[in-house]
């Protein structure tokens, strides 16, 4: 290797689609042998950048140099060739495949006439995977192995090339501590071969216990570069996003009232079990919990989506029971779903359609829907939610996410329920939108709704939560109030390693 | 067109490209032949294209919903036999409204199997397209169905009649697009079509009752195709069992050439209409520039698979990409 001060470099890379600037003139640089975090909140730009680096999408500006020289990355193919590789965080394996073939898919080595030389295709695939020192061989079906296993296999692919360059996105997202220890070492492994390594993730302790600089980034603009060694946790937050991080916990506490949904003893198969909690009106009642942890589940089920194996949902004191969304919503109940863009929106849809779906039956003059009617619901909430859009005639799919979401909101708060259910309110949604929607979820609480707000972020718990229901694997563990609960005792809680259950 | 990028004329195609196409054609053909843009001969294209494009009407309901139809062609050779057959043993007055249930009762079974058991609609379609042609064939017992008293019978007034100068077939095509466009456009049950076509998650999720939803455009489809079923008896007072056969995907074609994207949730009555006349027009003027039939067929299919392409084009934002 001749002169490289940098394995790959990035300058001025700009993406914006429409209604978005997706990146903002960023640049960035990567060290041979280094381990270089790239940090950022969920739609600051970096799996766009990814996606920029693996050819993907074209970047409107800038320009990509990898080992010194310009390149124009058009494939993933192609990003693979110059030695630029990915692991991605979804694996994209083909599970009746085996390890082998799955390695080398597209380049199987031949024999004479097309034949796949297998006897090469197991040795090479065999040499490889002992660098990486896993326990099954170059025969064994994917499909056979554990989700670590199978990174490992995505590891085992981006090593057919000599890479230069590898990006690891989110890769300990569904590792347990002892596949983490592995992780760790085959990247020192690479690192110590001279490879440029790229880690995104959220995780703190693993950015500060592995790499050596960190680059952050926000709403698509390149913040700085820290070196790891000089620096806390605190300052990256405070560069991610922009102030320091908001742990404090919510301190007003308005009257409450009845209590408005009260579920006893629900459980649903193996999804959860045995979960009893109330809610009152004017009151937010937050639940928190691993992913998995069953929290989505029980509010699908108490929206009809899932039928309850066991257990009472009572409304107002009364028992019902719920088989459908159509039957939850004439009961007053609302959910602003996880996934916004699965199940909250019609993308190709407009704004105000969006918005009215739920109610477009009543919105009727005659035979036909009202525009009037309609018009006036979506002005409403665009004024009270604050919904930045050009007018309601525009597409959903092209607003950012943090209006998309409030269109969403606002679907549901028109629909006027008795109890509003809010899963992930914030995910993906930068920072600003984020503590209006937190603010909005108090208002609400304040002007009387029973609300829940399911999250997997700690601040935005602590932040918006009358009470707080830890969930570990299908149980609730604990029911804090706000005045009680501290960060560690609500970890512990999730991680199952407290229960202490509150009649 | 030398200093628009490659991405500009991609992009443009991708939008405009069929209404770029269609009026190529059209001037071409006009310049080709000036009996093409007579307006006898427009009218004439208007009134031949009238039975597809009812069925049309219908399908684009489906396709918007997210499905697809593939039965309508034999299930409007089965109208078509049914409502002639009738029409001697019943008389037509009552023939009418019985093949018209006939029609919805089968509509309805496959409204059942795709909205409520959520099979895969091309799989049932497919199935139905050939089920329903053994059971045309199964009722005539093969013959050809013939009306015995064809001067007699005021049957023929919907396919050979006419108001004010206007052909019936016309006006019924005209007044039908009315009001299943004003279904669509304006009512919520358009609206629901259009949510459980562009997420059906997402629709179920807001309440709305997909399974029966899909079913209604089924059931809407199914009188379309009994109201083709109709003008075409009429029209001409006797019929071989085939005489939809391959209407299923020409008629999907105009619904496509209309713009309604395969994937479900976007599309319109107008458009469908647009391309409904696309493709009369394309047909008719192949048809004066003396074109052999067997290589029309060729040009229109060439020109569907560049529509299909450039539908697919359009959600891409870019004419080739190397990712779905």
């Amino acid at each position: 290797m001749t002169d490289q001060s940098s394995v790959l470099r990035l300058e001025g890379v700009v993406k914006t689609f429409p209604g978005v600037r997706a990146l903002d003139g960023v640049s960035f640089d990567l060290r041979p042998g280094e381990v270089h975090a790239l940090m950022g909140e969920n739609g600051a730009g970096k799996s766009t950048l990814m996606k920029v680096l693996g050819g993907i999408y074209d970047p409107d500006e800038g320009q990509i140099h990898v080992a010194g020289e310009p390149v124009e990355i058009t494939s993933p193919m192609q990003a693979k060739a110059r030695g630029v590789v990915f692991i991605h965080q979804e694996l994209s394996l083909a599970d009746e495949l085996s390890v082998a073939e799955n390695i080398w898919l597209g380049e199987l080595p031949l024999k004479s006439f097309g034949r796949v030389d297998w006897g090469k295709l197991y040795a090479d695939t065999d040499a490889i995977l002992k660098t990486l020192n896993v326990s099954f061989d170059a025969r064994t079906r994917v499909g056979d192995l554990s989700i670590a296993n199978q990174q490992m296999v995505e590891i085992a692919r981006a090593l057919t090339v000599d890479p230069r360059a590898v990006i690891f996105d989110e890769p300990t997202a569904s590792l347990t501590d002892a596949e983490k220890v592995v992780l760790f070492k085959v990247i020192a492994d690479l690192q110590s071969r001279g490879v440029g390594i790229i880690y995104i993730s959220h995780r703190m302790e693993e950015i500060f216990k592995i790499t050596d600089r960190i680059s952050v980034l926000r709403d698509g603009q390149y913040r700085g570069t820290l070196n790891t060694a000089e620096t806390d946790e605190e300052a990256v937050t405070q560069l991610m996003i922009g102030r320091k991080l908001d742990l404090s916990r919510n301190e007003s506490h308005h009257e409450m009232g009845d209590i408005a949904l009260e579920v006893r003893g629900l459980s649903c198969g193996h999804l959860f079990r045995d979960v009893s909690f109330t809610v009152r009106r004017g009151e937010v009642v937050g639940f928190y919990g691993l992913v998995g942890a069953g929290r989505t589940e029980i509010a699908e089920t108490i929206f009809g989506l899932r039928d309850p194996s066991e257990g009472q949902i009572l409304l107002g004191g009364q028992e019902v029971r719920i088989h459908s969304p159509i039957e939850a919503i004439a009961r007053g109940i609302s959910l602003v779903p996880e996934d916004r863009k699965g199940q909250g929106l019609v993308l190709g849809m407009n704004c105000r359609d969006n918005m009215t779906l739920p109610q477009v039956d009543d919105l009727t003059a005659g035979p036909f829907v009202s525009d009037g009617a309609e018009i006036s619901i979506f002005d409403q909430y665009r004024d009270k939610l604050d919904i930045r859009t050009p007018g309601w005639r525009q597409t959903v799919g092209n607003l950012s996410g943090g209006n998309q979401q409030k269109i969403v909101i606002g679907k549901w708060l028109s629909m006027r329920p008795e109890v509003l259910i809010v899963d992930e309110p914030t995910r993906g949604i930068d920072v600003g939108s984020k503590s209006e929607i937190h603010n909005l979820i108090r208002d609400l609480a304040a002007q009387g709704y029973a609300v829940i707000v399911i999250s997997s972020e700690m601040p935005e718990v602590l932040h918006v939560s009358d009470r707080i229901v830890a969930m570990f694997s299908g149980r609730v563990m604990r029911t804090f109030t706000s005045d009680e609960v501290t960060e560690d005792s609500l970890i512990q809680a999730i991680s199952g390693l407290q229960s202490d259950k509150v009649a | 067109m030398a200093e628009l990028t490659k991405k500009g004329i991609g992009g443009f195609l991708a939008r405009q490209g069929i209404l770029v196409a269609f009026v190529l054609f059209m001037v071409g053909f006009a310049l080709a032949n000036q009996r093409f843009i007579a307006i006898d001969n427009i009218f004439g294209v208007i009134r031949s294209s009238a039975i597809l494009g009812v069925m049309a009407l219908g399908v684009t309901f489906v396709v918007i919903g997210g499905n697809l139809d593939l039965s309508v062609g034999s299930m409007m050779s089965f109208s078509t036999i049914v409502v002639l057959d009738l029409h001697d043993t019943l008389g037509p007055t009552l023939a009418i409204p019985a093949m018209f249930g006939l029609t919805l009762a089968l509509g309805a079974f496959i409204g059942f199997l795709v909205g409520y058991l959520k099979l895969n609609s091309l799989i049932v379609t497919l199935g139905m397209l050939s089920a329903i042609h053994g059971l045309t064939l199964t009722w005539s017992g093969g013959q050809n169905m013939d009306i015995a008293d064809k001067q007699g019978t005021w049957f023929s007034v919907f396919g050979q009649g006419s108001i004010a100068g206007v052909p019936m077939p016309i006006i019924i095509f005209g007044l039908l697009a009315v009001v299943l466009g004003l279904v669509l456009s304006k009512t919520p049950f358009g609206r629901k079509i259009y949510a459980v076509g562009g997420n059906g998650q997402a629709a179920t999720f807001s309440g709305i009752p997909r399974a029966r939803v899909v079913f209604f455009t089924y059931l809407i489809s199914a009188f379309c195709v009994a109201t083709a079923g109709l003008l075409q008896a009429s029209r001409s007072l006797g019929s071989q069992n085939t005489v939809g056969q391959g209407y299923e995907l020409e008629v999907l074609a105009m619904v496509i050439l209309g713009g309604a994207s395969l994937l479900g949730g976007s599309g319109t009555i107008v458009k469908t209409v647009i391309g409904v006349l696309i493709f009369g027009f394309i047909e008719n003027g192949l048809l004066l520039v003396g074109l052999e039939f067997y290589v029309q067929d060729v040009v229109i299919w060439l020109v569907i698979i560049l529509a299909v392409w450039l539908d697919i084009a359009a959600k891409r934002g870019r004419l080739w990409s190397p990712i779905a």
